[in-house]
């Protein structure tokens, strides 16, 4: 399957390498961090980044092809998507009433719906 | 009308991006499926998007995906170390930043730009008030600082939206 003597295979794989590791951190990171929110924010980034990595070297594997292109419009479905649904998923657990970790320094959001104003 | 003909233009090219088949039948079905699509957003507004195609406003879109890029990686790395760290140094909070930013779209990707940056995930806005989540609240002047880190998006979004 890889040829090493394509640099543009080595490249390919060893983007798509870095990608498992950002996916990896990001697990680890659902399993270490304390609350929802800080689980979100491995969530979305080392797994955004980490997805993001493997679909590009899909394309810089396959090139603009039928396998490029898919790969080229799910980087910008996950672009767009990952984002807005960690917001989601922060705002609903925020109403729902889900404590922030007790270490957290402040709430600053807590304070608007108590109508505290600073 | 013309909104109705560019959402279909524009779903038939995505079909036939993601199906890269030119044959009879992939044609026939990518037409059917673009007219419904096309039909059932026909209440949609979408008034930012001729806004988007003209030249300046694309080449500043262009610019900003690099940027945004770069701050992607440098936030995963910081991330990856907090989560790999024995000590989990974590300092998390939510603060709340005023952004300058007027139309919503802009506010939409600069909302979107936060939660892929620099350990911050943006709960909500609520008129221009973000309300963002931070894994590492800064000591002193924490919604200051945030908003100081906003204004390198900021910077992008208002030549790419207004």
């Amino acid at each position: 399957m890889i040829d090493f003597g394509n640099p543009l295979h080595v490249v390919a794989y060893a983007v798509m390498a870095a990608g498992l590791l950002f996916d990896l951190v990001g697990c680890l990171g659902l399993v270490r961090l304390p609350d929802i929110y800080n689980r979100l924010q491995a969530g979305t980034k080392c797994v955004t980044l980490g997805t993001f990595l493997i679909l590009l070297g899909v394309l810089i594997r396959f090139g603009f092809g039928a396998m490029g292109i898919k790969a080229l419009l799910c980087l910008w479905f996950i672009a767009m998507t990952s984002p807005t649904a960690a917001h989601a998923i922060a705002r609903a657990a925020h109403r729902a009433g889900f404590p922030l970790w007790k270490g957290s320094v402040m709430d600053r959001y807590a304070d608007r719906e108590k109508g505290v104003t600073s | 009308m013309t909104k109705a003909l560019s959402a279909f233009v524009f779903c038939l090219l995505v079909w036939f991006a993601v199906t890269w088949s030119f044959d009879l039948a992939g044609i026939a079905v990518g037409v059917v499926l673009a007219a419904v699509i096309a039909y059932s957003l026909r209440d949609v507004e979408l008034e930012e998007v001729p806004l988007l195609l003209m030249p300046h406003r694309l080449f500043w879109a262009l610019a900003y995906i690099p940027v945004l890029f770069l701050y992607v990686v440098r936030a995963n790395v910081d991330v990856a170390w907090r989560v790999l760290h024995p000590a989990l140094p974590i300092r998390p909070g939510i603060v709340k930043a005023r952004t300058s930013l007027k139309t919503p779209g802009a506010r939409v990707l600069l909302a979107n730009s936060i939660t892929l940056t620099p350990g911050t995930l943006s709960v909500d806005v609520d008129g221009d008030m973000l309300y963002v989540h931070r894994i590492y609240v800064p000591e002193d002047d924490p919604d200051g600082a945030t908003e100081r880190s906003l204004e390198r998006f900021e910077g992008f979004l208002r030549r790419i939206f207004e």
